[in-house]
């Protein structure tokens, strides 16, 4: 069982779109399974239509809660949080629930002992099924934190079933950025797929996107989405590729169609597979595909 | 007037409007501060090219044990509820990459034994981008939490001066880095895109700013004319407006790409940005009106 995410850096590059076109692609040659990381914005399920199976709860951290009627207003609580989650109020402290990062440091200070530390529920996960294979999901909830160790959850799921069942490829949509939650998706991956586009932005993340896999020791690869949109940096992201011993494994062009399938709830590969977008997606999968095997 | 811009989903275009606004009310001679809190990728300064005469390393600060002191007792990995600090026989591990920085463990060592150090995880820059003063943090590569640095570059850049407008260009996401940038702030301007993608996150993002933060939200329509009529559909029905729209058009993609604003590339808009942010000065007052 081979473990590919896709990532990005920049947001809005086409992640979620490739991953639902490769999804269409490799569940016609191979078992596969699926998993959307980015938890606080998940997309996957508008392309992929699942019927829900099963839904957890996900138990994030945990959150401060000062009782009023113990609370002396010494101010001590409020003197040592360093995440101004503290707040004075008139007959008691109170505690921001969505700056508390739950450390409990105000539990062992406070002198009245009125504090207590209680698990919140952050959000929920999902495993369902679509035409593709079977898909593992999550809502964080709005505001809360922990979306890496929700991402680890998903992505752990998916990748139990598929050794279970012998599936051959988990495909694991990643979130935008650098920071935790990418971390948790990119680990334990065999190969990388970071899309990036021919803009500055593109090419600057796609170097601090490709500096985070190399230091987790994943392999990459590139793909330029929007690739006629500036021929020049589009020649500058293959140059550095060459240079960095990167493969580049496709080139998409700018085109609306994408955002046309996505309205319609499809993968592009499927809305239209013989246009200039589906040939370009699906040469990049049969390249991925040799990678992969390469990998196998 | 502090106007934090996001999004949810990426690459709708918050940097490309926050970039303009800023632009446009800094030539209508109105003071501005930037803040670039997309730590993670931080573009903002590709285009507006300040130049950055001030860094700092900054990060959290996270326990190191003095050993003449130390008993082993146990104490500080007790109360460290993210494990980053074990004792082990006649050892003490401290492992940064857990630590959130909380000082717990030093504030409960009974012998004292524990002092702080500066854990570095990124770095605050800043400078003038002709007459906008601008700051942005950078996450190092390989660190995952974004959120100190953006608490840092805030409290840096907004702790006294009062700059008529400050600009917050947030990163994509609905969780804790998009929260920490969303806190203080007067308005959340949200861009999206009307594709199904863009409203899923866009209706995210009006929680987290609406309904958990409490704040006046309104919205930038860009890439208007793909995609359906989703987003206009719930913004009349939750009562949300709609400030801007930016059509689709190719030569704005292009002329981004190679690092130009939007109004640079085509100073028509200009007057639209004015009109914006005139409009999100109505929203605010009248959000106040209403509390």
């Amino acid at each position: 069982m081979k473990q590919l995410v896709i990532l990005s850096g920049k947001g809005g590059t086409g992640k979620t779109s490739v991953a639902a076109a490769l999804a269409h692609l490799a569940s016609q040659e191979m078992p596969i399974v699926l998993a959307d990381a980015d938890v606080d914005a998940a997309n996957l399920e508008l392309v992929l239509n699942p019927t829900k199976l099963e839904e957890h709860v996900f138990m994030g951290g945990q959150v401060a809660i000062i009782d009023p009627d113990l609370c002396q207003l010494c101010g001590r609580c409020y003197d040592v949080c360093r995440f101004e989650a503290i707040l004075p109020g008139e007959d008691t402290y109170w505690v921001d629930s969505l700056a508390c990062e739950g450390c409990a440091s105000c539990v062992y200070q406070c002198p009245e002992e009125a504090i207590h530390v209680e698990e919140q529920q952050a959000g929920l996960w999902f495993r369902s099924d679509t035409r593709f294979g079977p898909l593992f999901h999550a809502h964080l909830f709005a505001a809360q934190e922990n979306s890496g160790k929700l991402v680890t959850l998903v992505k752990q799921q998916g990748r139990l079933l598929a050794l279970d069942e012998g599936r051959e490829l988990l495909i694991v949509d990643g979130p935008p950025g650098i920071g935790c939650p990418v971390i948790s998706a990119n680990a334990g991956a065999d190969l990388a797929l970071l899309v990036t586009e021919p803009t500055v932005s593109g090419v600057h993340d796609l170097k601090r996107i490709l500096g985070t896999v190399n230091h987790f020791q994943v392999p990459a690869l590139v793909l330029i989405n929007k690739a006629d949109v500036n021929p020049a940096h589009t020649a500058g992201i293959e140059a550095f590729c060459r240079a960095q011993g990167i493969a580049l494994v496709g080139k998409l062009p700018y085109d609306t169609v994408v955002t046309e399938a996505m309205v319609h709830g499809q993968p592009v590969t499927a809305y239209r597979p013989d246009g200039p977008m589906g040939r370009a997606l699906r040469e990049m999968w049969a390249q991925l595909r040799q990678r992969l095997n390469g990998a196998w | 007037m502090i106007i934090a811009v996001a999004s949810g989903k990426g690459g709708t275009g918050k940097t490309t409007v926050a970039t303009s606004l800023a632009l446009s009310l800094a030539a209508d001679g109105t003071g501005l501060l930037f803040l670039d809190c997309d730590v993670e990728e931080p573009n903002a300064a590709l285009f507006l090219k300040p130049r950055l005469d001030h860094r700092e390393e900054v990060g959290i600060l996270i326990p190191e044990v003095d050993f003449d002191w130390c008993t082993y007792c146990g104490r500080c990995a007790e109360v460290c509820v993210w494990h980053a600090i074990a004792v082990v026989g006649r050892k003490v591990l401290v492992f940064p990459e857990l630590c959130h920085g909380c000082g717990s463990c030093t504030l409960n060592c009974p012998e004292g034994a524990i002092h702080e150090v500066l854990h570095v995880m990124g770095s605050l820059e800043s400078g003038q981008a002709g007459p906008i003063a601008f700051g942005h943090g950078i996450l190092n590569v390989g660190e995952a939490m974004a959120v100190p640095i953006i608490r840092q570059l805030k409290a840096k850049h907004m702790a006294d001066a009062d700059h008529g407008v400050t600009i917050l260009d947030a990163s994509p996401g609905t969780s804790c880095p998009v929260v920490e940038t969303m806190r203080g702030a007067d308005f959340v301007l949200l861009v999206t895109e009307p594709t199904p993608f863009g409203l899923h996150d866009l209706r995210l993002t009006v929680q987290v700013a609406r309904d958990e933060l409490g704040l006046p939200v309104g919205v930038v329509v860009n890439r208007d004319g793909v995609g359906d009529a989703g987003v206009d559909e719930y913004c009349a029905a939750k009562g949300i407006p709609i400030l801007m729209r930016i059509p689709l058009d190719r030569r704005i993609a292009q002329a981004i790409s190679g690092g130009k604003t939007l109004v640079e590339a085509l100073p028509e808009y200009r007057p639209h940005f004015l009109e914006l942010y005139k409009r999100i000065a109505r929203e605010v007052a009248s959000w106040k009106e209403v509390r």
